[in-house]
């Protein structure tokens, strides 16, 4: 054989990827058994041992079972079915394939959207002899909410039903109407037998009445080209590349768009400014980089960029924002629940973050949408992402590479949810139940100056403004140690106050509940009250459980880095539950709900600028090292 | 094709690249599996290119059961030189000196302590929380369920049932501390795109994988080559055969297989021929059926 005629034609191919979707009994590992079989993708040895395993737990009665091609795990085997996503990969004289070979039963929504999310084509099988079912649905709406582009439905077992055109033409028309409420850009029908062959590899005889193509003859001409995003140019930052001084260069692979030398670009979400100066790829200097091509670029001036920013042309810009709606996909165990604390990866990214409002639940099988407090497993919803950053961001449909993100559990790291974002603007829907505003919602706010500076009020006051925040489990000591602290301060002729729990919920929070929501909303006010007292030159001292680490740095992100002081007191749980006995009865009696500590988490501070073992030291002693910290921060003198 | 689209062999090596910069940008200290095989050679040469014109960002490690082919030692010693490369090289002396010599081994106890074990030490040792192999998920069936980034408790093992799920190409890096990642950049390559990019790239490879006149001894079934740790048994012989191996492993188990293949092109020939998979010839799938399955459960690359 020539192998250099072969090699490069083997090159010239181009690498469609795919998804396979189907219920128990579809047949559907048979047929990918079939095409891999029939493009010689199976090697002998392994189909001996498929030969062997035929004849010992095979459903085909001792015949070649092609559907023990595909089912990997020995727990699958037992259970005759498959249970994960698994990757086949065979290629023709016209293309390369790789498949995603996805569960088609119910608990398994996850697999599927996880296979769809690379794939540019998915086979939906549907059992002729069963017709559309409520899973042909599930399939073909999860299709359409990854963003497929190509849905090709076989219907198989046509043997089953005397190859009846009748048949087929009626489940073509019942899917065909249910895809109309669906966002699918290319339908293909091809009505098929896996077991016997018939259209999968060479056109069939026995159904004459179809005149179009084989299965694995579309899958070679569909065309695929065209499917990409050329226009806008999105390049995530994926790593800075330092060898030497003289060298600073940002690597990354293109989402979209095209990248060259010259081009005028702007690095968000900073909103800086600059011209590419090279971009070189693996074999050198290129003189134009596109998806999906892993590239590194350099530029004209030396500007301050990180891992996570996005490179983008000047005159093409996505959204910037750290609020948005997205259609997510629950992927774990345990419930989604809104105002969690997540961290959301985006491109390159992870940004703390949460579900701040379910706008509604989609049922899956019937595009149902209802109200909902939470989504379990497999359950997809439309959501509200609130960051507490910006990122650059574009819909979905859009850009499937910076449209989408995954949701990680703090705790667990587990990747417990998925999403696509969606294309509207967040505020303009009347839905949303938010309460807290992120900016101020009268636009034609604007702040007035004062006369008097702030190093004047200084001066008055003898000392600097600055917020001692408390955070601490329940029976830490905060409120203790915050009056304690007072004292002391005003003794030694400091001005200031405490703001704590009960105050606030008396006062300028009387109107909120317990819910995560009125806590974190609780805690925006505290805030922005300290942040007036320190405005009005005095030292506030907070005392909150503020559990949440995103909770805190939001406190200090409205009071600013230099006024505020996080000082955890750190006393173990165990500690606290003897101190307040009466309290930690109820929550664990389930009498009070979201107990930090107990029902609900407590995240350790990373950054506080003390730690305070209020388990090992005594008041006295808790309250000089808060006030040495104060000496050494420069708040008194 | 138009001019903005790139063979699949570029879109593989994109990938791979794309997955090799995320880990090195998000974990704390990673390493790359080195074992001379051609699926190694690939792994490193894409490393290489994805941070150059910088060094390769993370160490080398090749878990030596000390019964590998002389050849393959000399190669991995001069390669890792050749490229400015830290190289760590880990045994199981406690196990070696155990058991002793070579003829007191079999297969399994080979693959349990002087590759699992000492995988296993070597990656605790070196505090390591992210290693790159280079296994294809067409190697084997239980390799087509895993994961590019397969996720490792403290004891380093994998649960078939409780995997990440893994979208677009976003990979979840979080991990607590003493858990980690074995990551494979090569997942969606094939035994030909290997071939193919080996040709394409010039990489230099072992040479035993190319066919030459080697002394044999059959037994079992496969082909061994006689040597310092293969010696004929009673009513074996030692022929003169033309050969070469399409995967390296230790002397013990793996066998060569019949070839006049001298250059890649012939390589590449055999192979799109070829109908029988790669790992036939490797000894420790075959146990039975399954048997990578529990193998990797417990840390086995």
């Amino acid at each position: 054989m020539d192998v250099i005629k072969t090699l490069q034609e083997d090159e010239r191919k181009d690498l469609l990827r795919m998804v396979t979707a189907g219920s128990v009994d579809d047949g559907k590992s048979t047929l990918i058994g079939r095409l891999l079989y029939e493009s010689k993708g199976i090697y002998e040895d392994q189909l001996a041992s498929v030969v062997a395993a035929s004849a010992r737990v095979g459903s085909t009665g001792g015949d070649l079972d092609l559907a023990l091609v595909t089912d990997g795990l020995r727990a699958e085997r037992e259970q005759g079915i498959t249970i994960d996503v698994a990757y086949r990969y065979f290629s023709t004289p016209k293309r390369k394939f790789i498949i995603a070979d996805t569960p088609g039963h119910e608990q398994y929504t996850r697999n599927m959207a996880t296979g769809a999310s690379t794939a540019s084509l998915v086979i939906i099988l549907i059992d002729a002899a069963n017709g559309v079912v409520v899973q042909s649905k599930r399939h073909a709406f999860i299709a359409s909410l990854l963003g497929i582009p190509h849905v090709v439905v076989a219907i198989n077992k046509m043997d089953l039903v005397d190859y009846s055109q009748e048949t087929y033409d009626a489940i073509c028309q019942e899917f065909t109407d249910f895809a109309a409420k669906l966002e699918i850009r290319d339908l293909t029908f091809i009505p098929v037998s896996a077991l016997e062959g018939d259209n999968v590899v060479d056109s069939s005889e026995r159904m004459p009445w179809y005149k179009g193509s084989s299965l694995l003859n579309h899958l070679e001409t569909v065309h695929i080209a065209s499917d990409r995003n050329l226009i806008d140019l999105r390049f995530p930052v994926q790593y800075v590349l330092r060898p030497d001084r003289t060298f600073r260069g940002y690597l990354g692979t293109v989402a979209s768009g095209t990248i060259k030398p010259g081009d005028d670009i702007m690095i968000l979400p900073k909103g800086v400014k600059s011209r590419i100066k090279t971009v070189f790829g693996s074999d050198g200097e290129l003189a134009e980089a596109f998806p999906p091509m892993a590239v590194g670029v350099t530029l004209d001036e030396e500007i301050d960029i990180s891992r996570g920013d996005t490179i983008v042309h000047v005159n093409n810009v996505p959204r910037v924002d750290r609020e948005f709606d997205a259609m997510v996909v629950w992927m774990a165990e345990e419930p989604m629940t809104p105002d969690k604390q997540y961290i959301i990866k985006h491109a390159t990214r992870m940004t703390p973050g949460s579900i701040s409002d379910l706008r509604f639940r989609v049922d899956v099988n019937t595009l149902h949408r209802s109200q909902a407090d939470s989504l379990a497993l497999n359950e997809i919803g439309r959501c509200v992402v609130s960051l507490t950053r910006p990122i650059a961001h574009d819909p979905y449909t859009r850009n499937r590479e910076t449209g989408s993100f995954i949701i990680i559990d703090r705790l667990t790291n587990s990747t417990v949810g998925a999403g696509m974002i969606l294309d509207r603007d967040p505020n303009k829907l009347s839905i949303s139940t938010k309460k807290q505003a992120r900016g101020p919602k009268s636009q034609n706010v604007h702040s007035h100056a004062s006369l008097i500076t702030p190093e004047q009020r200084s001066e008055r006051m003898g000392h600097k403004p600055a917020t001692i925040w408390l955070t601490g489990l329940p029976g830490a000591g905060k409120s203790t140690i915050a009056y304690e602290l007072e004292r002391k301060l005003f003794d030694a002729g400091a001005n200031c106050f405490v703001l704590d729990g009960e105050n606030a919920r008396m006062g300028f929070s009387k109107d909120l509940g317990f819910s995560a929501d009125d806590r974190s909303e609780n805690l925006r006010r505290a805030a922005e009250v300290a942040k007036v007292v320190n405005d009005a030159g005095m030292i506030c001292i907070c005392a909150f459980v503020s559990p949440y680490q995103t909770t805190r740095d939001q406190a200090r992100e409205i009071l600013g880095p230099d006024r505020c002081m996080e000082v955890y007191l750190s006393a173990p749980v165990d500690v606290c539950r003897q101190r307040d006995t009466e309290m930690y009865a109820l929550a664990d009696s389930g009498k009070i709900s979201e107990f930090s500590g107990v029902t609900a988490p407590y995240e350790t501070p990373q950054t506080a600028d003390l730690t305070v073992p209020t388990h090992q030291i005594d008041l006295e002693e808790s309250t000089e090292r808060i006030i040495a910290l104060l000496r050494a921060k420069g708040v008194i003198g | 094709m138009s001019s903005y689209n790139i063979t699949h062999l570029k879109q593989l090596e994109a990938e791979s690249i794309h997955i090799i910069r995320e880990v090195v940008a998000e974990c704390d200290r990673p390493v790359m599996m080195y074992s001379m095989g051609k699926d190694s050679a690939v792994m490193v040469h894409l490393a290489l290119k994805a941070f150059a014109p910088g060094k390769l960002p993370f160490p080398l490690l090749h878990v030596d059961t000390t019964f590998k082919f002389p050849e393959m030692i000399e190669f991995r010693d001069k390669f890792a030189k050749d490229i400015g490369a830290e190289l760590i090289v880990h045994k199981n002396t406690e196990a070696l000196e155990r058991i002793g010599p070579a003829e007191n081994w079999t297969c399994t106890m080979c693959a349990d302590m002087l590759k699992r074990e000492a995988l296993v030490t070597a990656l605790q040792a070196g505090g390591f929380d992210a290693a790159f192999g280079g296994a294809r998920r067409d190697e084997e069936k239980s390799r087509a369920k895993e994961r590019i980034f397969s996720f490792r408790d403290e004891f380093m093992q994998w649960d078939p049932k409780n995997q990440r799920p893994e979208l677009w190409s976003i990979y979840n890096t979080r991990h607590a501390k003493g858990e980690s990642f074995r990551v494979f950049p090569l997942s969606n390559w094939t035994e030909l795109d290997i071939w193919h990019y080996i040709h394409v790239e010039n990489i230099p490879i072992v040479p035993l994988y190319y066919a030459k006149k080697r002394p044999v001894i059959k037994r079992d079934g496969m082909l061994l080559i006689a040597g310092d740790l293969n010696h004929p048994a009673e009513g074996e012989e030692v022929v003169e055969m033309s050969v070469r191996f399409r995967t390296l492993g230790c002397q013990l188990c793996s066998g060569a297989t019949e070839s006049t293949a001298t250059t890649i092109e012939e390589i590449i020939a055999e192979t799109t021929t070829a109908r029988n998979s790669e790992r036939e010839n490797r000894a420790v799938d075959k146990d039975r059926e399954g048997s990578m399955e529990e193998k990797k459960k417990d840390g086995y690359f």
